[in-house]
């Protein structure tokens, strides 16, 4: 009896040990490949920080309103922001393939998922970025606009554009990454639709007044103007 | 050399290279630009045609059109315009045959294009003095042409810039800001920087053609003063002719939007090229002209100067965040100070305009926005200082005028250190 649960009890840690020694190179293989892509990681971080810098890519964000929004969010430059996503996604996927080495069934599927999933999350980082830029740059062109035109409430016509194109950027972003999309889409419809329907309700029946004076100022006017005086500036 | 000739040759159609060839080598050229100008053409021609041929009349000469794509046969009126009509109307004989010659670019309202057709005409023509008369001079006559040729023709000048007689608040945005900034930087007093109507010589027109950064601008706007610049930049002998009134200029071409954009655009953009030129000049040098420099007339005119003074305030106020990625805080602050005050006692210095150009100049040089935005953000306060010039000169005199602007230029040249401590990035 005592020599069977001897016998068992040496068997058993045969076994661990010979476990072990089976998971001992893997392991060192995990840990060196999580070192070396530590060490690639962050070399790239340097690179991506250094030609952001050369490409001037704070510039590029802060013209799109990135950096107004990162600084207000207490995060850092757009640049450096950048360069650490690179330095993350790059070791987190050398970590990943380390954890493969592994040879642990239950984790393999999910980091097939991560690598999947990561050209969707560039493709919805980007998709922002650039929804920021062009939502920026067609708030100014439309505040110019209206302002040089004379229209009244310039600035609420310009942030209501930048916003409609925030939220369409956002929503596009979120069906690219599979993210609640039929919630987005249902909410943005909702939003977009009921923005129209209270600018129309607005302008019509609360804006009258407003509504007149600017159809007279803008018919009138130009009539009064007519009579005027024309200079060229050139 | 063969490359340079074959893509000037390039901007000239075969049908349009046709009619130059049996036209022959010219001693005079003159461009006309047009676009839907069938209104007020037919004077135009009839001037320019007299004025060759009274006196011009032994050299060879031609009429180029060059037409945006008219829609009112303006083309044809130019073509259709014959010597015979002229000579039952006044005492004028040709020696020579007057040759006119039309062709479409195709290019609309853009007189770039227009102007590089001309210019590529009159080197395979070998013209010896060229002349551009903008279709909208009205009050041209006849005399304008021995006045735009004959610095060129007789007295070896590369480039002529008119001056005109013009009402005193006619052309602001020229001697407000153009006139001013190009004698600051550029030192060359040059009072029309911005010409409809100018001479070149043959010489100068090589030196255009021999340019790449013409050739790729497909916008075609402002390169009228981009080619007083090149004639600076280049070292060209320059000097200005008196031409006469001034014709004003019909409701579209009163916007002032757009005309920044064809004036102000090109000139803030030479300065990145220039800029070894304009930052070593330092005293500005008169230009030799030919007749009066300036002439304003005083005449009581309505000019709704509310809107004027109501579009800076709102300007200022709806434009403020495009305004401080612009302005440095300090003069942001000072022009939202002057925002607040009553019309009545307005007031935006010389001083303040001075250092809001040389802002905008240099956030333009930064791009630190859309460079069209920079432009268009700098039209309401233009307003401002426009609306400041009407009420202080409201009563005054043409040579009152002249004092106030003399006083913008020193202004602008002696603050023209800040524009090149911005330009370094110090600021």
């Amino acid at each position: 009896m005592w020599q069977l649960i001897v016998g068992e009890l040496t068997r058993a840690m045969q076994e661990l040990v010979q476990d072990f020694a089976h998971f001992l190179p893997r392991l060192l293989a995990m840990l060196v490949i999580a070192v070396l892509g530590w060490a690639f990681a962050y070399f790239l971080k340097i690179v991506v920080r250094g030609a952001l810098r050369l490409a001037k890519f704070d510039k590029l964000s802060e013209s799109a309103g990135a950096n107004q929004l990162l600084t207000k969010a207490a995060l850092p430059s757009s640049t450096e922001l950048m360069a650490r996503l690179v330095f993350w996604v790059v070791w987190m996927g050398f970590f990943l393939l380390g954890v493969e080495v592994l040879g642990v069934v239950g984790l393999q599927e999910y980091v097939s998922r991560f690598f999947l999933f990561l050209p969707r999350l560039l493709a919805g980082v980007f998709i922002v970025f650039f929804g920021l830029l062009a939502a920026t740059f067609f708030y100014r062109a439309a505040l110019l606009a209206a302002v040089n035109a004379n229209l009244p409430s310039a600035r609420v016509l310009a942030v209501s554009l930048r916003t409609i194109i925030v939220i369409l950027a956002v929503s596009m972003a979120f069906e690219e990454l599979g993210l609640a999309d039929r919630t987005i889409i249902v909410a943005f419809a909702i939003a977009f639709g009921a923005l129209m329907l209270g600018l129309a309700i607005a302008f019509g029946l609360g804006g009258q007044d407003l509504a007149r004076r600017f159809l007279e100022r803008r018919f009138l006017h130009d009539k009064q103007e007519q009579k005027q005086d024309e200079f060229s500036p050139l | 050399m063969l490359e340079a000739c074959l893509a000037e040759r390039s901007v000239l159609n075969d049908d349009f290279l046709r009619q130059l060839i049996s036209v022959g080598e010219v001693d005079l050229l003159v461009g006309l630009p047009t676009f839907n100008n069938a209104k007020t053409l037919g004077p135009v021609v009839q001037a320019i045609r007299a004025g060759l041929l009274k006196h011009f009349p032994r050299e060879r000469a031609v009429i180029i059109n060059v037409d945006g794509g008219s829609r009112d046969s303006t083309p044809e009126l130019v073509k259709a315009a014959s010597i015979t009509d002229l000579q039952l109307s006044s005492e004028v004989y040709t020696l020579r045959t007057l040759h006119s010659i039309s062709t479409i670019s195709g290019h609309g309202a853009a007189t770039g294009p227009a102007l590089h057709t001309i210019m590529a005409a009159a080197e395979l023509l070998r013209a010896q003095a060229c002349a551009v008369i903008s279709p909208e001079s009205i009050n041209i006559d006849p005399a304008w042409l021995e006045r735009l040729f004959r610095p060129v023709y007789r007295d070896h000048f590369d480039f002529v810039t008119p001056t005109y007689r013009r009402h005193k608040f006619d052309g602001l945005l020229l001697r407000n800001l153009l006139y001013p900034i190009m004698r600051a930087l550029y030192a060359k007093r040059i009072r029309e920087p911005y010409p409809s109507d100018f001479a070149f010589s043959g010489r100068f027109c090589n030196h255009f053609l021999e340019q790449d950064t013409f050739d790729h601008d497909e916008s075609g706007s402002g390169t009228e003063i981009s080619l007083v610049i090149l004639a600076i930049a280049g070292s060209f002998r320059i000097c200005q002719s008196f031409l006469g009134t001034k014709a004003r200029a019909h409701r579209d071409s009163a916007e002032l939007v757009p005309a920044m954009r064809h004036s102000v655009g090109p000139l803030f953009s030479s300065l990145d090229t220039n800029f070894p030129i304009w930052s070593a000049n330092d005293g500005a040098q008169p230009v030799p002209t030919f007749g009066p420099e300036s002439e304003l007339t005083a005449e009581s005119v309505r000019v709704n100067r509310k809107q004027l003074h109501q579009m800076f305030t709102s300007g200022v106020a709806e434009l403020e965040p495009v305004l401080k990625s612009i302005l440095s805080p300090q003069t942001l602050l000072e022009i939202q100070n002057i925002a607040k005050v009553v019309e009545d006692d307005f007031r935006y210095s010389h001083e303040l305009w001075v250092k809001t150009v040389y802002e905008f100049a240099a956030s333009y040089h930064k791009s630190v926005i859309s460079r069209d935005h920079i432009i268009q953000a700098m039209a309401p306060l233009y307003r401002g200082k426009m609306y400041n010039f009407l009420v202080e000169n409201r009563d005054a005199s043409g040579e009152d005028v002249e004092a106030n602007v003399e006083a913008l230029c020193r202004t602008f040249e002696r603050l023209k250190p800040s524009l090149l401590e911005r330009w370094d990035g110090r600021k």
